[in-house]
C-alpha cells in the first residue's frame, strides 16, 4: 500500500452545491472514491489509498489536471485503488465531481 | 510455317506432374473419396519434398486432420515445404518446422504460435518468406505462390467430390481456384459425406480427395466479446467515436477491428447513437464477421448489410434468419468469403477502426512486440486508404479535403482510426517513441519492421482524452503534439508541449469530450445494449447460441 494527500488550490464552485457533508461515492470494480466537504473553499484535498507503488509522479499529474478542470476548492476526495489505469482515476473523478456539482463548467 | 508445339513435357510439366502424383495415389482410392486411415499415405503419395503446401489455416476454420496427419508423414520422404497459408493456428503447423519437413514459410497470422514461431526463426530453422496481409498473400497466390497441393476444410462433400462449406466459407475458394487450376491437388477433409448438399460452394472437378475426419474440423470463436467485460472507459471512448467522428462524417460504410473498443461501440449504437437521432445516418453497411455484439444493433434497424469473412460459432441459425442482413444462400445458410470481403473493406468502406498495442509519433502502429512473430492478417488493408479508389461519398470526399487542403484535383481519402486506452493492463504505456517492432526485425532479420497501420494512413486517434485529427495537421511538429495531445499520463504525453496542445485544441484539431457535448457522467456501462452474452442471446430472441466457454448461466 501507498498512501498520501495532496493540498490543491482549486476555484470553489457555487456553494450551494455542497449540500451535505458526504456528497457522494463512486466505485466500481478497481477504484472507489468518496466525496466530503472541507473547510478551505480555495483548496482541494486529495487522500490516496493505492496499492500500485512506484506512480506518484502520474498520480500527481492526474490530481493537478483535476483539480485545474473543475473549480473543486472547498472539496476533500479520498481515493482507494486497487489499480486502476489513469483513464479510470480521471474519469471517475470527473463523475465523482459532476454528481456533486452538476456539469463541468 | 509455325505449327503448334504440343510435345509432351514441353508445355505441359505441371499437368504430367499431377497425372504422376495421381497415379500414385490409384492404390488408396477407386475414386475421390479416402478412408482416414489411409491419408497418411495418401499424403506421401502426392506430395513431393519442396513442394508449396497451403493446409488451409484461416481465422477460424482449421483443416486440422489433414494438418494432424502431414504431421505423421515421413519426415526422410516429405522435407523441404514450403507453407503458403493464411494462419499459423495449429501446433501442429510449427510441429512441421520442428521435424525439419517444413523449411519455409509465407503467412499472414499466427496469433497463437506467435511465440514458437519467434524461437524457430531466431535459431534459424525456419525462413520466413514474407508476413502478408490476407489479401496480398491471396494475390500471390496467383502470381509466384501457387500452390501444388491444398489441405483445404469443408462441412460436407457428397458422393462425387462437391463441397459445402457452410458458414465458414472463409478462403477456401480463393486457395482451390490457384491450385486447383495451376496443376496442383486438393484434398479436403469434411465433417460428414452426404448423399445431396444444401448448396454447392466448391465444384467436385476442383477436387481431387475428399477425407472423411475423425472429428469435426476446428473452428476457433474468435468474434465473440463478453460485454460484461467492456469497461467504462471504453463507454467513453464508444462515445466520443460515434458523436466526434461518425456523426461527424456521415460514416455509413464500415469495418471495425475485433476488440472491445469496438464491441463497445457497437453496443452503443441502439442507445447513444439512436439518442442522438443517428439511425439511418451512420453503420448502414459493413464488411465485418457476424459480431454477436452487432446483434442489438441489427435488431434495432440501425444495419442494412453485412458481409463476412467468415462465421461465428454460434451465429449461425441467427445469420440464417436474418437473410436481409447476411449474405445468405438459397439453402438458407450464410456465405462467407475472405478475399472479397477484405476487398470489400479495402475499397468500399469510408472508415476503418480498431485497436492496437503501441503507437509512435508519426502515427505508425503495430501490435508487434518482442518475442512474438504475430503478423496482421487484414489489419493493413482494412487500415489503409485505398489509392486506387474511384468513387466519392461525402465522408471520403470530406477526409479528403481535411487532408489533402485546397489541391486542384478533387480527391478523397479513407477514415482510419485507432481507439486506444493510454495505458494497456499492467500500466504499459499504448503510446511510445519507439515501436518494438524495430526491435523484432531486428532479430527476427526482417527487411521490414512488423507495421499494422502506417503514419501516412492514419487519420484519427481516438482515446479517453479525446480525438486528434491527424488529418488537420500542418507540420510533423503538429502532427506528433496532436498524438502527445491524446496520449494521457504515458511518458509520450506528460512531454508534450501544452502551449501547442491548447493551441491544437482551439483549432479543433484535438478535441476532448467536453468539447463535443459529451457528459462523462453518462459513460457508465448501463450505455450498453447488452451487458452479458444472455443480453445478446435474448436480443437475438433466442437465434444466438454461444459456445460453452462463453455461457455462465
Amino acid at each position: 500500500m501507498e498512501k498520501f494527500t495532496l493540498a490543491l488550490p482549486s476555484s470553489s464552485p457555487p456553494l450551494e452545491v455542497i449540500r451535505s457533508t458526504i456528497c457522494g461515492v463512486v466505485s466500481s470494480g478497481n477504484l472507489e472514491i468518496l466525496v466530503e466537504s472541507n473547510p478551505k473553499s480555495d483548496v482541494c484535498t486529495l487522500v490516496v489509498n493505492t496499492s500500485a507503488h512506484g506512480f506518484r509522479e502520474i498520480w500527481e499529474a492526474v490530481l493537478h489536471d483535476f483539480a485545474l478542470r473543475h473549480p473543486a476548492g472547498g472539496l476533500g476526495f479520498t481515493i482507494n485503488d486497487a489499480g486502476a489505469t489513469p483513464a479510470v482515476v480521471s474519469l471517475r473523478l470527473d463523475q465523482a465531481f459532476e454528481i456533486c456539482c452538476g456539469e463541468a463548467k | 510455317m509455325t505449327t503448334a508445339d504440343t510435345s509432351v513435357g514441353r508445355w505441359n510439366k505441371l499437368a504430367i506432374s499431377r497425372a504422376e502424383r495421381l497415379a500414385r495415389a490409384k492404390r488408396l482410392t477407386s475414386g475421390r473419396i479416402v478412408s482416414a486411415d489411409k491419408i497418411v499415405e495418401l499424403l506421401e503419395a502426392v506430395i513431393e519434398s519442396g513442394d508449396r503446401v497451403c493446409i488451409e489455416g484461416n481465422n477460424q476454420k482449421q483443416a486440422d486432420f489433414l494438418a494432424r496427419s502431414l504431421v505423421k508423414t515421413n519426415p526422410d520422404r516429405l522435407r523441404d515445404l514450403h507453407l503458403v497459408q493464411s494462419v499459423l493456428a495449429l501446433p501442429e503447423h510449427i510441429d512441421l518446422i520442428e521435424r525439419g519437413q517444413v523449411s519455409r514459410i509465407d503467412f499472414s497470422f499466427s496469433g497463437p504460435q506467435a511465440a514458437r514461431l519467434a524461437r524457430l526463426v531466431e535459431s534459424k530453422k525456419i525462413t520466413i518468406g514474407a508476413i502478408h496481409t490476407y489479401l496480398e498473400l491471396f494475390a500471390r497466390y496467383f502470381v509466384d505462390l501457387t500452390p501444388r497441393v491444398a489441405l483445404i476444410a469443408a462441412q460436407a462433400a457428397d458422393r462425387e467430390g462437391n463441397l459445402y462449406t457452410g458458414p465458414n466459407t472463409e478462403d477456401t475458394p480463393a486457395i482451390v481456384e490457384a491450385t486447383a487450376f495451376k496443376g496442383g491437388i486438393v484434398i479436403a477433409q469434411v465433417n460428414e459425406i452426404v448423399d445431396k448438399l444444401p448448396r454447392v460452394d466448391i465444384p467436385a472437378d476442383w477436387v481431387n480427395f475428399v477425407v472423411q475426419a475423425p472429428t469435426p474440423n476446428y473452428i476457433e470463436p474468435l468474434f465473440t466479446r463478453d460485454p460484461a467485460q467492456i469497461s467504462e472507459i471504453q463507454v467513453l471512448m464508444g462515445m466520443i467515436a460515434i458523436k466526434g467522428l461518425y456523426a461527424e462524417y456521415g460514416i455509413k460504410r464500415l469495418n471495425h477491428g475485433i476488440g472491445f473498443d469496438t464491441a463497445a461501440i457497437e453496443l452503443l449504437l441502439p442507445t447513444y447513437a439512436a439518442e442522438l437521432g443517428l439511425k439511418g445516418k451512420i453503420c448502414t453497411h459493413w464488411a465485418l464477421n457476424p459480431h454477436p455484439t452487432l446483434i442489438p444493433a441489427i435488431e434495432a434497424g440501425f444495419v442494412e448489410s453485412v458481409h463476412c469473412f467468415g462465421s461465428e460459432v454460434g451465429m449461425e441459425r441467427y445469420t440464417a434468419a436474418r437473410p436481409d442482413i447476411f449474405f445468405v444462400g438459397g439453402d438458407g445458410t450464410m456465405r462467407s468469403n475472405r478475399a472479397f470481403s477484405q476487398a470489400a473493406g479495402h475499397y468500399a468502406c469510408d472508415l476503418f477502426i480498431g485497436s492496437t498495442l503501441q503507437i509512435d509519433l508519426q502515427a505508425n502502429s503495430s501490435t508487434a512486440t518482442k518475442g512474438r512473430i504475430a503478423g496482421f492478417g487484414g489489419a493493413p488493408n482494412m487500415g489503409a486508404d485505398a489509392r486506387g479508389r474511384r468513387h466519392a461519398s461525402p465522408a471520403w470526399l470530406r477526409a479528403g479535403k481535411e487532408g489533402r487542403g485546397n489541391i486542384e484535383m478533387p480527391r478523397g481519402q479513407k477514415l482510419v482510426v485507432q481507439i486506444v486506452e493510454t495505458f494497456r493492463e499492467h500500466m504499459h504505456p499504448t503510446f511510445v517513441e519507439r515501436l518494438d517492432a524495430w526491435e523484432l526485425a531486428a532479430t527476427a532479420n526482417m527487411e521490414l519492421p512488423p507495421v499494422m497501420i502506417y503514419g501516412e494512413d492514419m487519420t484519427h486517434i481516438i482515446t479517453e482524452e479525446g480525438i486528434a485529427n491527424l488529418l488537420l495537421c500542418t507540420t510533423p511538429q503538429e502532427r506528433e503534439q496532436a498524438i502527445r495531445g491524446v496520449a494521457g499520463y504515458t511518458p509520450v504525453g506528460m512531454a508534450r508541449d501544452k502551449r501547442m496542445v491548447e493551441n491544437l485544441r482551439d483549432r479543433g484539431i484535438i478535441r476532448r469530450p467536453e468539447d463535443m457535448g459529451i457528459r462523462k457522467r453518462d459513460a457508465t456501462r448501463d450505455l450498453l445494449a447488452a451487458r452479458s452474452i444472455k443480453d445478446l442471446v435474448h436480443a437475438s430472441g433466442g437465434l444466438y447460441e454461444p459456445p460453452k466457454q462463453f455461457r455462465n448461466w
